[in-house]
C-alpha cells in the first residue's frame, strides 16, 4: 500500500502503580527499573519505547520475563492504558481514542492471540471462532459462514462442532488463530501465542503463520522470549530488557551485531542451523560454465585449471542449474567418450533451495565432496556452499560475541 | 466503685427498641411491599404445589431425578417418596418445600445482582463483604427476632427470615465466580471488542457458572434448614412437625419430621447440583 508505517509508537511509558508521577522524575534522571521501584513502589512496564512496524511484516518483541513484552503488546490496543506517549494505527491516534472508538477499532482492526488460548469452554469451536464477529453484531449466519472460513484456514473445519477441551493444545491454538482471522484484522497481536505448546507443534504452528502471512500479508506484533522462534518468522525483532527496546533490526543483524551483552546473551543457545539459510550463506562467486555451443567439455576442464579449481557448476544459458562437474569427472569423460557431454559428468548432487536451512545442507555436505548447489523457486542457480564455507558459519555462532564487539555498530544504541 | 459497676449500664436495647419503633412508624409502606411481594409468592408456590395431585408432582420429583442424576437416583426418589407418604407428611412436605422455592426464588434474584455488582467494584465488594460476614456468624434463629417483630408471626416472616438467611452464598460465589474468570479470558473478550454488558454476558457469567451454581444450590440448601427453624414463628411444614415433637417430647414425631427434612435435603441437593454445568454450560 504506502510506506507510512502501520502501528507507529513514540515516547510510549507504561508505569504500574498507583503513583506514576512520582516516578516520572527518577526515570528522567536515568535511574533503573528496581532502583525505582525500591525507592517508589511504582514497576516501570514500558520505558519511552520507539517503534514503527510496516504493513504486512511480522514483527517480533523478545525479551526475558518481566522485560515488558506484554506489557507492550497490551499498550497497543488499549488493553493497559499507557501512562504518556503516543500510539497511531493506521495513522490514527490510538491513545487519544473515545471508548467507543477503541471498541470499534478492537473489533475491526485489531485481533489478538493468546498464550494461554483464552478459549471459552462453554462455546464450541465454531462458536469460538465467530467471538469476534458475534460481539460487533454480525448476525448468526453470516458470522457462522465468516467462522468456518478462519476454520478452513487453520484446517479446523472438520472440528467446528467440538468442545475445546475435546482437542489437543496445537488444535486449540488453531481456534485461537482462527477467532482471530475470523474478523480478518490489520493487524494481529500475538503474546506468546506458541510458547504453551510442546516443541514439535510449535514449530508446526509456526509454519502455519508463515503460510497463513503468504496467502495473505497481515501485520503481526508477535511476543516470544524464544530466539529461534523469533529468527524463524520475524522479519524484524525489537529486543526488549527491563522495559526499554534495546535494539531493533532483522534476524541477522541481531545475530550479528547485537547491541549490547543482554541481546547476546540470547543467542548462546541458539541453534544457527536453524537460523540461517542458504542464501545467506552461499558463495555467489563460485566458478560456473554456462552450456552453450562452443562451450564444452574440454574448455569447461581448461577453465577449472585456470582457476585451480575442483568443481564448476553448470548453467544454462536462461540461468538454470544443470548440475556439477569436477575436473576428475570431466578427465575421465573426456578419455571415455568420443563425444563427451557434461551430461555424464555430473555429480549425484541435489541442489538446495534458496530458503533451505543449514540443518538440510549439513546432510548433504556429508555425502560428497561437491558444493551444494542453491537454487531458487524458478529453477534458476543463485550460489553454492561449500563444505568449508558451511563449516565456517556453523563455527561462527561461537566467536560471534568476539567478532560483534569489534564491528560494535548495532542499529540502536 | 463497685456501686458505679452496678449501676453502669449501657441501653443498647432501649436504642434498639426505639430504632424499630421508628422504622414501624416511617417505614410501613416497605414494610407491607416486602410482605406483600413474598406473601404473594409463597402463596402462589404453595397453591401450585398443592394443586397437583401428589402422583403427579411425586413423578415430576422421580422424573426430575432420573433424568438429572441418573436412574440409581431416580429409585431412590420412588423410595424416598414413598416413606414420606407412608409418614403421612406429604402436607407438610409439599409446604415446606414451596416455602424453600419462594424464598430461594427472591434470595436469588437479589442476591445474584449484588454480588455482580461486588464483582464489578471493588468499592462495592468491600462494604458488602462485612455485611455478609455478619450476616454469616449470626446464628440462625436471631433471623427470628426482628422478622417477627417487624411481620408478626407465620408464613410470611418466616420466609423473609429466610430470605435474609439464605442469601450470603449466592451473593458470595456469584461475586467469587466472575472474579476468578481467567485474566486471558477476560482479555480475549476486551481484545475482541466486548462492551462492559457484553463481557458480562458472555464471557463472565458463561465462566462463573460453575461457581453460581454452587451458590444456587447452597442458598437452597440453607433456605430449607432456615425454613425448619422457622417453624418457631409459625412457617409451618415440616419444622412444625419436628417442633409439635419437641413440645411434646414425642420422640417419633419428631424424628419422623426429622427424616422428612433430610429426605427433602437429599432431592434438592442432588436435583440442583446437577444443574452446575462441568464441562460446558
Ligand atoms: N498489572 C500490573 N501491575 C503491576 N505491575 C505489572 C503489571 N503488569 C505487569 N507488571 C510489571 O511490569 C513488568 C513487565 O511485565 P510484562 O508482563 O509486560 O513482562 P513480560 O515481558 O511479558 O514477561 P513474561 O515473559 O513473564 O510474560 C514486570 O516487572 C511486571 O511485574
Ligand atoms: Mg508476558
Amino acid at each position: 500500500m504506502n510506506d507510512a508505517p502501520m502501528i507507529e509508537v513514540s515516547g510510549l511509558y507504561k508505569i504500574f502503580g498507583s503513583n506514576p508521577d512520582a516516578a516520572m522524575p527518577l526515570i528522567e534522571e536515568g535511574r533503573g527499573k528496581d532502583e525505582i521501584f525500591d525507592k517508589t513502589g511504582q514497576t516501570v512496564g514500558v520505558h519511552d519505547a520507539e517503534l514503527s512496524i510496516r504493513e504486512g511484516e511480522i514483527f517480533v518483541v523478545m525479551g526475558l520475563s518481566g522485560s515488558g513484552k506484554s506489557t507492550m503488546v497490551r499498550l497497543l490496543n488499549r488493553l493497559i492504558e499507557p501512562t504518556s506517549g503516543s500510539i497511531r494505527i493506521n495513522g490514527r491516534d490510538v491513545t487519544s481514542m473515545s471508548h467507543k472508538e477503541l471498541i470499534e477499532l478492537r473489533r475491526r482492526d485489531l485481533a489478538m492471540v493468546f498464550q494461554s488460548f483464552a478459549l471459552m469452554p462453554h462455546r464450541t469451536v465454531l462458536d469460538n471462532a465467530a467471538f469476534g464477529l458475534e460481539v460487533a453484531g454480525e448476525d448468526r449466519d453470516k458470522r457462522r459462514e465468516r467462522a468456518m472460513e478462519a476454520l478452513e484456514q487453520v484446517g479446523l473445519d472438520a472440528n467446528a462442532n467440538s468442545y475445546p477441551d475435546e482437542l489437543s493444545g496445537g488444535m486449540q491454538q488453531r481456534v485461537g488463530l482462527a477467532r482471530a482471522l475470523a474478523t480478518d484484522p490489520s493487524i494481529m497481536l500475538m503474546d506468546e501465542a506458541f510458547s504453551a505448546l510442546d516443541p514439535l507443534i510449535r514449530t508446526e504452528m509456526q509454519d502455519e503463520l508463515l503460510e497463513l502471512q503468504r496467502r495473505q500479508a497481515r501485520t503481526v506484533v508477535f511476543i516470544s522470549h524464544d530466539l529461534d522462534e523469533a529468527m524463524r518468522i520475524g522479519d524484524r525483532i525489537a529486543i526488549m530488557q527491563d522495559g526499554r527496546i534495546v535494539q531493533v533490526g532483522t534476524p541477522e543483524e541481531i545475530v550479528t551485531q547485537p547491541a549490547n551483552d543482554y541481546v547476546r546473551s540470547f543467542f548462546y543457545g541458539v541453534d544457527i542451523s536453524q537460523v540461517f539459510t542458504a542464501a545467506d550463506i552461499m558463495d555467489k562467486q563460485h566458478l560456473t560454465v554456462v552450456e552453450r555451443p562452443g562451450m564444452g567439455v574440454r574448455a569447461a576442464l581448461e577453465s577449472l585449471r585456470r582457476h585451480d579449481r575442483d568443481f564448476a557448476v553448470v548453467v544454462g544459458s536462461d540461468g538454470h542449474y544443470e548440475g556439477i562437474v569436477s575436473a576428475d569427472a570431466l578427465a575421465r569423460v573426456l578419455n571415455e567418450s568420443d563425444e563427451p557431454g557434461f551430461r555424464d559428468a555430473f555429480e549425484s548432487v541435489e541442489p538446495v533451495p534458496t530458503d533451505g536451512l543449514l540443518d538440510e545442507l549439513i546432510g548433504r555436505c556429508a555425502d560428497t565432496a561437491a558444493p551444494i548447489p542453491v537454487v531458487d523457486g524458478d529453477g534458476r542457480y543463485r550460489g553454492a556452499v561449500s563444505r568449508s564455507r558451511l563449516l565456517r558459519t556453523l563455527d561462527r555462532t561461537s566467536d560471534a560475541s568476539s567478532e560483534a564487539t569489534e564491528n560494535a555498530g548495532g542499529s540502536h544504541e | 466503685m463497685s456501686e458505679w459497676l452496678e449501676n453502669f449500664r449501657i441501653p443498647i436495647g432501649d436504642w434498639v427498641e426505639s430504632v424499630v419503633a421508628w422504622i414501624q412508624d416511617n417505614l410501613t409502606g416497605l414494610l407491607d411491599g416486602i410482605a406483600a411481594v413474598i406473601g404473594f409468592l409463597t402463596d402462589s408456590f404453595e397453591g401450585a404445589l398443592m394443586a397437583l395431585p401428589a402422583w403427579l408432582l411425586g413423578l415430576a420429583i422421580i422424573a426430575l431425578g432420573w433424568w438429572r442424576v441418573g436412574w440409581k437416583f431416580g429409585l431412590f426418589a420412588v423410595a424416598a417418596l414413598g416413606v414420606i407418604l407412608g409418614m403421612d407428611l406429604w402436607e407438610q412436605t409439599v409446604e415446606t418445600l414451596s416455602l424453600v422455592l419462594a424464598a430461594s426464588t427472591v434470595a436469588l434474584a437479589v442476591g445474584l445482582p449484588i454480588g455482580i455488582a461486588m464483582a464489578r467494584s471493588d468499592l462495592v465488594e468491600s462494604l458488602i463483604r462485612p455485611v455478609l460476614d455478619f450476616m454469616q456468624t449470626m446464628p440462625p434463629f436471631v433471623y427470628l427476632i426482628p422478622a417477627a417483630i417487624f411481620f408478626g408471626l407465620g408464613t410470611v416472616p418466616g420466609a423473609i427470615a429466610t430470605v435474609v438467611f439464605a442469601m450470603p452464598p449466592a451473593v458470595r460465589l456469584t461475586n467469587l465466580g466472575i472474579r476468578q474468570v481467567n485474566k486471558e479470558q477476560i482479555e480475549a473478550g476486551l481484545a475482541f471488542g466486548c462492551t462492559r454488558r457484553q463481557l458480562l454476558t458472555k464471557v463472565q457469567l458463561p465462566l462463573a457458572m460453575p461457581s453460581i451454581m454452587a451458590g444456587v444450590n447452597q442458598t437452597i440448601m440453607l433456605a430449607l434448614s432456615m425454613v425448619v427453624i422457622a417453624s418457631m414463628i409459625g412457617a409451618g411444614g415440616l419444622g412444625n412437625t419436628v417442633l409439635t415433637g419437641i413440645q411434646r417430647l414425642n420422640v417419633g414425631l419428631g424424628f419422623e419430621g426429622g427424616l422428612g427434612v433430610v429426605i427433602l435435603a437429599i432431592l434438592l441437593d442432588r436435583i440442583t447440583q446437577s444443574f452446575a454445568p462441568g464441562r460446558r454450560g
